[in-house]
């Protein structure tokens, strides 16, 4: 008996439901659990900072991105904080509107593949049966896509504009939300409340739009955060390729791209740019990785 | 009852848990004594602290939980004893029976070994003769087909039978103490007339003394020698069984019994007597009588000056003895209330109201 | 009772396939949750569902509502054949039949106030219009609550208010019927009795009916004016309700009427010395006993003879009146007072 007590310890291991003090609302919960979590509020912080330079900063900022000075191939300097290149372009601002881009691009993906994944998720995990078999096969199918192959096909069939650009990233990744709201509708369709809307006779998209997404909230804003990161990423591949934004606009995987045989030369046009990237990535991700914990409800630390 | 030896004294127990909201007292000065052979019915509602009194005795609280008081199982010192010696006493000395029989028994082992177990772990016997047990308590716990069912797994077995292969294993050391908390809150009413009637079988067989925590007063009066009403954190009553339901002498205890809804009571159109309000925020404990919001009684000393549990008596004003203090005979009624005498005679619709309003006030 | 049954439930039946594992996934079996429960309930009345688990009593109560659409029998609402009219005058007759469903916590939306919650039938039927915010006040006041604490979400609510909550969000379509599954169980004792009162006003000021889902007999006893005992998907027993719980004539009401503990210690003292209690487990569902379900753990069963037992294997007893006054289905149905 002595293995089952401890067993029993490790059992109760959180304090009983009577100990519960004040109820607290989902969207206090969720915030508390976030600024707790360090590293995701410095990245939110870092990241609102690149986002400011980036649209405030790039609008004051005395040099336009196409603007070309006498000054050419200059090492950082006062002037030109991130020195210029071989057309005399002044990278800082250049960097500023390939971040412009690069985010709204992201954004823009994030928003439509959020918006169709969501949908898809919560009429496939509502009704279930067939109509959900054929919705999530189509939606596997999507998965299976190479994203960087069909994205060279389709931008090489149109001038590249970068919202289509967006556009087509977005509908390879909407699948990866479907699925996520899939799961959470899956559950929450056997929650009582459903049962009470059902009872009061509300129609199926009543409580699909009423009840079911709205409390999917959580899990889906963790997972279009998630996507912005990548999106950053792909977006950054494919201008890399050329196949992304094209010039004469810019974008930080085009300038990396216009860079890669300046590493050694003139390295402050490959590493800014660089820099940029990997810090709204890495800031995303944590970010992401912060309200993962946050919505999750399985965790909960009480001071020792 | 008198004379009986005592095998577990609870005093001024007292348990917090720090949360992100300040620390949470959950209880608050629990005192009683346990005599060899008795029943002590522990009732309270939710958050009156009931439970987590019974786990701070076993022991079984997180690292996190500031445990106060003392707790004396034949007057060694459990709280803050060293794990070994807690393991000893814990399913020996001390059996326990949860609301959840799976939280004592192993899913992957047959019943028959577990109970076996148990008795080899205390007792000096052959592998063989430990089995011959197993099958003996599992038959005095109704099972039928013990030899058999020896041999199967706790998921084959019903809930009220697991819970029964429970109370078999707590027999199989024999126990001092037996602490069961809520074992029979989820359990269908026939199937726990089948709990219940093993938990006293196993208790006149080992003559154990029995903690029984529950919420279900039906249960405690059919059960129970003594009770002890909870609530926020604290005793407020404590008295032998026909005491406390035929005289309490705590207004919330009078509540309580007169909102109950009676089988045996066949004149509809009378209404019931509910208690309006909530039980207190166990945050900061409330200044005055943590009763006070709700008690139709209340004054102003309520309010300010948190009555003690003090012997209550039919006249004049009740006699002072130390807090937390237990009384020497078993027959003694404690109460908690500033006002426990003009109780005397009182029936629960004389006290409260038999509306059907939440609370004058509303959300809490 | 002459006039026309409010509700009029015939022969329900309501059977969940057991799916098996593998690919085609074919039906195993099947749980026999309801078989065959026939009923009446007329208006302002309260007929009390009760029995232990598994039993069929919540799957009947949604069923009678058409919130899981039986297997075969007929559920008559007002005259009206709840199988056959269409999903559209389904959901207008939903109106007149709202459900309070046990658990405070998770029958509404914590993303919504508590009064959304109460309007949200009202904007479903498309009445919420003018004096729709005026109406969730007067319900919120009507069952005991603030007026005005319709913005607050229901977290900030104690679990019997979140009740009332939710009796006052069932009651914004001014229902004729309500089903209640086990409406007090999960609240604590003392705020139980409030509810119950609150339940017994809105019965007497709104005319309404109850169908009253609950396995607590005490509550039982003081809310319905007739009673019905289910047990493995059949009623066993039904009738007015003194009559059922002071002359009980089926085994299994006589048991389960005996197993509950009285608060009251010196009854307890004697009741304890004859108590019924009976043995083994409920059947599974899926495979229940032949002929009479109880008999498995029927303790009469025990004491009749070779002969009169295979009655019980062989024929199902029909629930009618044997001479006690009211249906008992038992071939052998006696009196005996157990309270």
């Amino acid at each position: 008996m002595s293995d089952d007590s401890e067993a029993v310890v490790r059992r109760m291991s959180k304090p009983p439901a009577a100990v519960v003090v004040r109820q607290r609302g989902q969207g206090e919960l969720v915030l508390r659990r976030f600024l707790r979590h360090k590293a995701a509020v410095i990245s939110l912080v870092l990241f609102v900072a690149v986002v400011l330079l980036a649209f405030v900063g790039g609008a004051l900022w005395r040099y336009d991105y196409a603007d070309i000075t006498s000054a050419a191939s200059v090492p950082p300097s006062l002037e030109h904080p991130f020195g210029t290149d071989n057309l005399g372009h002044d990278t800082f601002a250049q960097v500023l509107r390939g971040t412009q881009r690069s985010i709204e691009i992201a954004l823009l993906i994030a928003f439509l593949a959020g918006l169709l994944g969501t949908l898809w998720g919560a009429f496939s995990g509502y009704y279930r049966g067939i109509t959900d078999s054929v919705m999530m096969r189509f939606a596997d199918l999507v998965l299976t896509l190479p994203l960087l192959a069909v994205a060279a096909v389709l931008t090489r069939a149109t001038s590249g504009s970068w919202w289509f650009v967006a556009l087509v990233i977005a509908a390879l990744q909407w699948a990866y939300v479907s699925r996520v709201v899939r799961g959470v509708v899956l559950s929450l369709r056997e929650k009582e409340y459903v049962e009470a809307s059902r009872a009061l006779g509300a129609t199926d998209r009543w409580i699909i739009f009423r009840h079911l997404i709205p409390n999917a909230f959580g899990p889906v804003i963790v997972n279009v955060t998630i996507l912005v990161a990548a999106a950053i990423l792909v977006e950054t591949a494919l201008s890399f390729l050329g196949l992304g934004v094209q010039p004469p606009d810019t974008s930080l995987g085009l300038l990396v791209s216009e860079a890669d045989t300046a590493v050694s030369t003139r390295p402050w046009l490959f590493y800014f740019p660089g820099a940029f990237i990997v810090v709204i990535a890495l800031t995303i991700n944590f970010v992401g990785d912060g309200l993962r914990d946050a919505f999750d409800p399985t965790q909960r630390k009480v001071r020792a | 009852m008198t004379g009986r030896e005592t095998v577990l004294e609870v005093e001024n127990l007292t348990v917090s848990f720090p949360t992100d909201d300040g620390l949470v007292r959950a209880v608050r000065g629990v005192g009683y004594e346990l005599r060899r052979g008795e029943v002590l019915g522990i009732v309270g509602e939710s958050g009156s602290g009931k439970s987590v009194t019974s786990m701070a005795v076993m022991g079984l609280l997180p690292a996190s939980a500031k445990v106060g008081g003392s707790v004396r199982f034949r007057g060694q010192e459990l709280i803050g004893a060293p794990d070994k010696a807690m393991r000893a006493i814990r399913g020996g000395r001390i059996a326990m029976v949860f609301q959840d029989p799976m939280t004592s028994l192993n899913p992957v082992h047959p019943v028959g070994d577990q109970i076996a177990e148990a008795v080899r772990a205390h007792n000096d016997v052959s592998a063989s003769a430990a089995r011959e047990r197993a099958v003996e308590l599992l038959a005095m716990m109704q099972i039928p087909r013990p030899r058999e069912r020896a041999r199967d797994y706790p998921h084959e077995f019903s809930g009220g039978m697991r819970q029964r292969v429970v109370i078999a294993t707590a027999m199989a050391n024999d126990p001092d103490v037996i602490i069961a908390d809520e074992p029979t809150t989820a359990l269908d009413v026939t199937v726990q007339a089948q709990v219940l009637r093993a938990l006293e079988t196993a208790r006149a067989a080992t003559g154990a003394a029995m903690v029984l925590i529950t919420h279900d007063l039906g249960v405690v009066a059919g059960t129970a020698d003594r009770v002890l009403v909870m609530y926020a954190g604290r005793p407020v009553e404590l008295g032998g069984v026909d005491d406390i339901y035929y005289e309490p002498r705590m207004p919330y205890t009078l509540g309580l019994i007169g909102s109950l809804p009676r089988l045996d009571d066949a004149r509809r159109g009378d209404r019931l007597v509910p208690i309006t309000g909530s039980p207190p925020s166990l945050l900061e404990p409330p200044r005055g009588c943590p009763f006070a919001p709700r008690c139709p009684m209340r004054q102003e000393i309520c309010e300010t000056v948190e009555p003690e549990l003090l012997t209550a008596s039919a006249s004049g004003p009740p006699p002072a003895s130390p807090s937390g203090h237990l009384s020497a005979s078993a027959s003694d009624h404690l109460a908690a209330c500033h006002f426990s005498a003009d109780l005397e005679g009182r029936r629960p619709e004389d006290v409260f109201a038999p509306t059907s309003v939440d609370n004058a006030g509303g959300a809490r | 009772m002459s006039p026309q049954p409010l509700l009029s439930v015939r022969n329900l039946v309501k059977h969940y396939p057991v799916r098996g594992k593998g690919l085609l996934r074919r039906t195993t079996g099947d749980v026999h949750a309801v078989c065959g429960v026939s009923f009446d309930l007329h208006r302002g009345e309260t007929l009390g569902l009760v029995g232990e688990s598994g039993c069929g009593k919540s799957t009947t109560g949604r069923a009678v509502l058409n919130l899981q659409p039986p297997t075969s029998g007929q559920v008559l609402f007002d005259g009206q054949d709840l199988g056959t009219i269409g999903a559209t005058r389904m959901r207008r007759l939903r109106q007149r039949m709202q459900i309070v469903f046990q658990d405070p916590y998770a029958s509404l939306d914590p993303r919504m106030t508590v009064g959304n919650a109460i309007a949200e039938p009202l904007r479903i039927h498309g009445t919420y219009g003018q004096d729709g915010s005026d109406r969730v006040r007067e319900l919120l006041g009507t069952v005991g609550l603030n007026p005005e604490h319709g913005n607050r979400y229901p977290h900030e609510f104690s679990g019997g208010q979140r009740q009332r909550v939710g009796i006052a969000r069932a009651l914004a379509m001014r229902p004729e019927l309500l089903v209640l599954d086990e409406p007090v169980s999960a609240l604590d004792v003392s705020i139980q009795a409030g509810v119950v009162n609150l339940l017994e006003d809105l019965q007497e000021q709104l005319g309404l009916a109850y169908l009253f889902v609950a396995h607590d007999l005490s509550v039982v006893r003081h809310i319905a004016h007739r009673v019905a005992v289910m047990y493995l998907g059949r009623v066993v027993e039904i009738g007015d309700r003194d009559a059922l719980f002071d002359r009980p004539a089926h085994p299994y009401t006589q048991a389960l009427i005996s197993a509950i503990p009285l608060p009251d210690p010196r009854r307890e003292r004697i009741r304890a010395r004859e108590r019924i209690v009976i043995g083994g487990d409920v059947p599974n569902p899926v495979n229940p006993p032949s002929g009479c379900r109880f008999r498995t753990r029927c303790p009469k069963f025990g004491q009749l003879t070779e002969a009169e037992r295979t009655a019980c294997v062989e024929q199902t007893p029909d629930l009618v009146d044997r001479g006690h006054g009211h249906p008992a289905a038992c071939h052998y149905a006696e009196v005996v007072a157990v309270v």
